[in-house]
């Protein structure tokens, strides 16, 4: 277990040992064996997916009414990094799947949720989110993406970036301007699978996130019902802007399962590999390098804890704090899966260890929901206010 | 309608390194704990019989005797699937063998009267193998160990249990106690749901005098094995290495080694 019990106020309870142990053994038996062929292959294991879901992990933190499983955000830390440790993508698109789901049961009426949250939570329907453009990133109230309001129907068009499940999810959640420039001007819809003028681009070739897929969303003249609109006219940024930081702890936590399992690997590795006549684990050099990766990730795990702690107390500082975390946890993890790569040698950079896949995945996570350096705008503007 | 038992036990995890405590002869059961994993298999028989319909079960209960930190392989079962638990604890049990193991679970056994009782082969910790056949002799009823394949018909079961040369095809009737092997099934994961739920699962707790079972014949009292010493056992030759430079020479080498050997 990569989970300790902690002592207050870090502490797990019994329930949640349980949860991150399920989650956890659910990895180490159908998540790990595959990961490295799922990346060659570029394959999405939806099967696998679906089997999670089965145990709840298709909407962790949605309400229980219409399907989801009720955990707290904490919870879905432990059960990210629990995947991640079989495979830092498979995770990952659990996460944003779940991002997806959450904001139609958090923000949808009941009518809305009846509708797709049982599909989504079974992931017989998977779920995609789309803000991200070509000339809009992190600064969402710059999206050009139009919705035009035509009788009972928005007329949608535009195109979104680098959307991951673009092609296999029946569900999109996008982001459009129904109103001015600005983040008032912003709403939030539905748009499924087959509804005409949705399409895709090209899957995208990536250094790592191979084994879900990523592609461009093309909304040409896509007629899309009034019912599928998300909460009001004009409040898709705050849905959007909700959404961040949960995303955020998601990414990082699905980072920690990747660290921890190049952790875990090395260790191993160390004690077996023998040079000069011994296991290369006994060379101080090696001991201190393995204490340190120990410890960063113990000082990861901890501030993201209390980060996801923060969101669900409702803290005001969360929005600072999930972006700290974001922020540290996936530079730390980075760094401590190069080191695993380093210390396992010219077998590190073959593909069959699974180490350099788990390095090429990790370093998406520097860079998406928000890069680090847009993490460092949000705290510096939090903590100084806009100089 | 049919009534499951299932056996559990709460051991030490497997991560944790098991040691005796050489003052009591008795294993150091401290540190993280978790379900017996060979139970998990038994949970899992009873529920696919369950859900199969092989059966007509109409309940699934886990029985565990152990100390207060049992409840949790309790709850552990009923996020499992089943339906209720009842834990025997008391200070009095402590120490007990496996016959007064066994005799405490026959008495539980015997207050629930159900039509089969099904355990794990073996626990993580004792591994002593010999629970279910000593709770089988207590009730008087056929016992089968090291069972990896349960068919039903009626009320008789035919099962295959591993023998040490292949298989022994068994036919009981019911009632029975049949411990499994972990290669009868793959047990499931528990949801999250049933995860959370699991407290809210009846659990019925019991003293020695609430299940009217006899002091005298567990714990130190009643115990017949009496731990002596211990010594490591001894260390295993090293292996002969053989390098595949050429495979058909290879398989001729070892091929050669397992004859002289009369393995084959």
């Amino acid at each position: 277990m990569s989970t300790v019990s902690g002592t207050a106020p870090f502490h797990l309870d019994d329930d949640q040992r349980e949860i991150a142990a399920m989650a956890r053994q659910f990895a180490d038996d159908r998540i790990a064996p595959g990961a490295v062929e799922w990346d060659e292959e570029k394959h999405l294991p939806v099967d696998v997916l679906r089997e999670a879901a089965e145990l709840g992990l298709g909407a962790i933190y949605c309400d229980e009414e219409f399907g989801g499983s009720g955990m707290t955000r904490l919870d879905s830390a432990l059960i990210f990094e629990a995947l991640g440790t079989g495979c830092p993508t498979i995770a990952a698109y659990t996460s944003i799947h779940n991002m997806a789901t959450w904001m139609i049961d958090t923000f949808g009426d009941d009518e809305q949720r009846a509708k797709w949250i049982p599909g989504l939570a079974s992931m017989e329907t998977l779920g995609a989110y789309c803000l991200t453009e070509a000339g809009a990133g992190s600064d969402a109230a710059g999206l050009a993406t139009t919705a035009r309001l035509d009788g009972d129907h928005y007329v949608l068009n535009g195109a979104k970036q680098f959307i991951s499940g673009a092609g296999v999810a029946g569900v999109y959640v996008i982001m459009a301007r129904t109103g001015d420039k600005g983040p008032k001007g912003i709403t939030a819809f539905v748009v499924e699978d087959g509804t005409e003028g949705l399409s895709f681009g090209k899957q995208e070739h990536k250094m790592g996130w191979r084994a879900q897929p990523t592609a461009s969303v093309n909304l040409d003249d896509c007629r899309v019902p009034v019912a599928n609109r998300l909460g009001e006219e004009g409040g898709g940024f705050r849905i959007a802007m909700a959404g961040l930081d949960g995303g955020r702890l998601n990414i990082a936590a699905c980072s920690m399962g990747g660290a921890q399992s190049a952790l875990e690997k090395t260790i191993q590795y160390v004690g077996e590999r023998e040079q000069f006549g011994q296991p290369i684990g006994r060379f101080q050099s090696i001991q201190f390098s393995i204490a340190d990766m120990a410890t960063e990730l113990e000082m990861a795990r901890t501030f993201l804890w209390r980060a996801a702690s923060a969101l669900d107390a409702k803290d005001p500082d969360k929005t600072r704090l999930c972006a700290m975390a974001k922020r540290t946890v996936t530079d730390i993890t980075i760094e401590v899966a190069d080191k695993a790569l380093q210390l396992h040698g010219g077998y590190g950079y073959l593909s069959e260890y699974g180490l350099e896949k788990i390095v090429r995945d990790l370093r998406a996570h520097q860079i998406i929901e928000g890069t680090n350096e847009v993490m460092r705008v949000i705290v510096a503007r939090d903590i100084m206010g806009r100089v | 309608m049919t009534k499951i038992v299932v056996l559990v036990k709460e051991v030490p995890d497997a991560a944790v390194q098991k040691q005796v405590d050489s003052s009591t002869g008795r294993l150091d059961r401290s540190g993280e704990k978790t379900l017996n994993p060979f139970d998990t298999h038994a949970i899992e028989a009873a529920l696919q019989l369950k859900e199969s319909g092989a059966l007509d079960v109409d309940e699934v209960v886990a029985v565990t005797v152990g100390p207060s930190s049992a409840v949790k392989a309790l709850h552990k079962a009923v996020s499992l699937g089943a339906d209720r638990s009842i834990h025997l604890t008391d200070d009095a049990l402590v120490g007990s063998d496996v016959v007064g193991t066994g005799y405490a679970l026959a008495e539980l056994i015997k207050r629930e009267s159900p039509d089969l009782v099904l355990a794990g082969q073996q626990s993580d910790d004792g591994q002593s193998y010999a629970v279910g056949a000593a709770v089988a002799e207590y009730l008087g009823w056929p016992g089968l160990t090291q069972v990896i394949k349960l068919d039903v018909d009626g009320q008789t079961l035919t099962c295959e249990r591993q023998a040490e040369y292949g298989y022994d095809t068994v036919k009981v009737t019911l009632p029975a106690v049949i411990s499994v092997g972990d290669a009868i099934n793959e047990p499931r994961y528990p949801s999250l749901k049933a995860i959370m739920g699991a407290k809210k699962k009846p659990l019925e707790s019991l003293s020695l005098g609430d299940a009217e079972i006899d002091a005298s014949k567990v714990g130190e009292a009643g115990r017949k094995a009496v731990w002596t010493g211990s010594q490591e056992p001894p260390a295993k030759a090293a292996g002969e290495l053989i390098e595949d430079e050429d495979t058909a020479e290879t398989v001729e080498k070892i091929v050669a080694w397992l004859d002289d050997r009369k393995l084959i």
